[in-house]
């Protein structure tokens, strides 16, 4: 079990207001994203689940359990670091035998618990190698194995991809969603990188400057955004946002499209402007450019597109998916 | 051109730290060489450099007039013992200041080694009446806590250099893993620490070893170490040079040859922190 609620939780650093009040619900078996811009305080509330750091104010309750002034190994929850973390004194097998040592486990389950790990994981061939000579991907698993043997309530992962290089990255994302759906087991995963955010996440939260700007699944958080910072952090390329006349002629302050939903057309359409560069991926095409009276702005098609720099083009965004925005930046109904 | 300037400039730099080196190394060498002269060639002008009937019998006669052993066991005794000692209050300490600093660590780090800045003899008379009162003048006791609290600040200082250098992740997955502060100590932080420590233990061995104020002043014959047993034959016995150079080579020997066998951690030791 490892239902996981957050209640009002702050942490303050000397005078810095770093979380000024964090409420949150994780259910059991839920995969929950943390994402954010640097800086917003993601691992900082992780450690506070961890126990890593003292909460300034508030309660975590575990399975119902309030733990926030309890030391991290009675909480019961194994954390995978961005840095790994490994002991480099020890062999891969101590590396993961650790945990159970410390709860006093018998040699033999120790043994049996590691090799199942280690099988999972596809490290029973470097079981007696050190950290030292491993590869990245291969410390990673080690440190996964760490925290899976100890059958934890709730996985506490913190950037554990970002030291990869792009191909591993793809595949540890992968490893890592199967392990979710085989344990079932709640993980908090933090991240920067969107990708990873959409795919894996069951729930995204999005937090600013310690806050939580809106927690959903993640096509909810693409579809309808609560506020203009959620609208423009979710999504890659980054939704456009126009103001004056096209916002008005939709009653609000300010309109956001995202870069996918345009009709592009070299005759006519709502907005005319012209590309500044064309990124062509084969797949899909990246048109930056320069719109009459808005300024810059992105529009991505499928596909190829015979578009290059200097064409005069015109957009039409698809009017269902005109977002709204009022002065404050809060999300209105769409119309 | 650049290359051949920084060439001559490597041996220029050479010679100098050779020029520096040997001016260091040439008193102990000297002192090595007239122990095995006679008092008589010890003290002639000019000095003799090889040319003189090489003699043992210095050191046959230092030992016999005086137990070097006793003397040595007392060395042993207390430079690994305040060490020892010393480990004990200097690793949580280290560990505390490295791993949970305050906005007063640096101050209290400095603070600590301000207080090696003090001259010893302003203590002596304090320092000798607890003893006195106390009952420990002329115990290895002591001589092990005067000598300990001595150099505690240097090893404080030498460990907290040493354990920055390690990701207080790691320790944070021990304590995540479900280990005590205690076990996180001894199982994680120490072997990562290996060689730092072996370098403060050599280092404040050597220390001990050569300490000669405290050791001088407060013990008489029980537990008087290597230090005491050349200056006994500095002063009654006059200008015995060959004797008191023999007294001396003696109580340098072991100290020299651990040094030697060692000087690659101590280096490294004395260094680390400044070039990562
Ligand atoms: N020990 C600390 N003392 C003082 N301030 C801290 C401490 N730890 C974190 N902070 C501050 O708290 C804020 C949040 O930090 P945190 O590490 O949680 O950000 P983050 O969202 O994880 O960022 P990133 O994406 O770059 O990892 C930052 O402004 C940081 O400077
Ligand atoms: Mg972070």
């Amino acid at each position: 079990m490892g239902a996981i609620r957050l209640e009002n939780v702050k942490k303050t650093f000397g005078t810095i207001d770093v979380i000024p009040g964090v409420d949150l619900d994780i259910n059991d078996g839920e995969f929950v994203v943390f994402v954010g811009p640097s800086g917003c305080g993601k691992s900082t509330l992780l450690r506070l689940i961890a126990g890593l750091e003292d909460v300034t104010d508030g309660k975590i309750l575990i399975d119902g359990i309030d733990v926030a002034n309890e030391p991290p190994a009675k909480r019961g929850l194994s954390m995978v670091f961005q840095s790994y973390a490994l002991y480099p004194h020890m062999t891969v097998y101590n590396n993961i035998a650790f945990g159970l040592k410390m709860a006093g486990e018998s040699k033999a389950v120790i043994k049996e618990k590691v090799q199942n790990a280690a099988k999972i994981l596809n490290l029973t061939d470097y079981l007696e190698r050190r950290p030292g000579a491993l590869s990245g991907g291969q410390r990673q698993r080690v440190a996964i194995g760490r925290a899976i043997v100890r059958n934890p309530a709730a996985f506490l992962f913190d950037e554990p991809l970002s030291n990869l290089d792009a191909a591993l990255r793809v595949n540890m994302r992968l490893e890592i969603t199967g392990l979710h759906q085989d344990l079932k087991t709640t993980m908090i995963y933090v991240t920067h990188d969107q990708v990873e955010a959409m795919t894996m996440a069951d729930k995204i939260v999005v937090l600013q400057a310690g806050r939580v700007e809106q927690v959903g699944k993640p096509m909810d958080l693409y579809s309808n955004p609560a506020n203009k910072f959620v609208a423009g952090f979710i999504g890659s390329p980054k939704m456009n946002f126009l103001g004056g006349d096209y916002a008005k002629k939709h009653n609000c302050y300010e309109i956001g499209i995202r870069p996918e939903h345009f009709t592009i057309s070299t005759e006519s359409g709502d907005i005319a402007a012209t590309v500044k560069i064309a990124e062509h991926l084969g797949a899909e095409t990246y048109l930056h450019i320069n719109a009459d009276g808005v300024g810059p702005m992105t529009v991505r098609a499928t596909g190829e597109v015979p578009l290059s720099e200097h064409d005069k083009i015109w957009l039409t965004p698809e009017p269902d998916r005109i977002h709204r925005f009022d002065a404050q930046g809060t999300a209105l109904a769409k119309q | 051109m650049e290359n051949k300037q920084t060439v001559l400039g490597h041996i220029g730099f050479s010679i100098f730290a050779w020029i520096v080196g040997l001016l260091i190394f040439f008193p102990i060498f000297w002192m090595v060489l007239t122990s095995f002269k006679t008092e008589l060639e010890a003290v002639s002008m000019p000095p003799a450099f090889f040319d003189f009937d090489w003699t043992l019998e210095n050191y046959a006669e230092v030992q016999a007039r005086s137990d070097y052993f006793r003397f040595a066991l007392n060395s042993v005794i207390l430079s690994v013992g305040s060490t020892l000692v010393g480990l004990l209050f200097a690793v949580p300490c280290a560990w505390a200041m490295a791993f949970n600093p305050t906005k007063r660590t640096k101050d209290t780090l400095l603070w600590m080694l301000s207080t090696k800045m003090m001259p010893p003899v302003g203590v002596l008379v304090p320092i000798y009446l607890v003893f006195r009162d106390w009952g420990l003048l002329d115990t290895r006791f002591g001589l092990i806590m005067v000598l300990f609290l001595m150099n505690l600040p240097i090893m404080v200082w030498m460990l907290y250099t040493y354990f920055k250098e390690i990701p207080s992740d790691i320790l944070e997955a021990a304590r995540m893993d479900g280990a005590t502060l205690l076990k996180e100590i001894i199982f994680v932080l120490l072997p990562m620490a290996v060689p730092g420590i072996a370098s403060t233990m050599l280092l404040n061995i050597i220390l001990a070893w050569n300490e000669a104020f405290w050791t001088l002043n407060l013990t008489t014959a029980d537990a008087a170490p290597l230090t005491a047993f050349i200056a006994s034959y500095s002063s009654p016995e006059g200008l015995f040079w060959a004797k008191l150079s023999a007294a001396s080579t003696l109580a340098v020997a072991p100290i020299l040859i651990i040094g030697w066998f060692s000087q690659k951690q101590l280096v490294r030791g004395l260094t680390f922190g400044a070039v990562k």
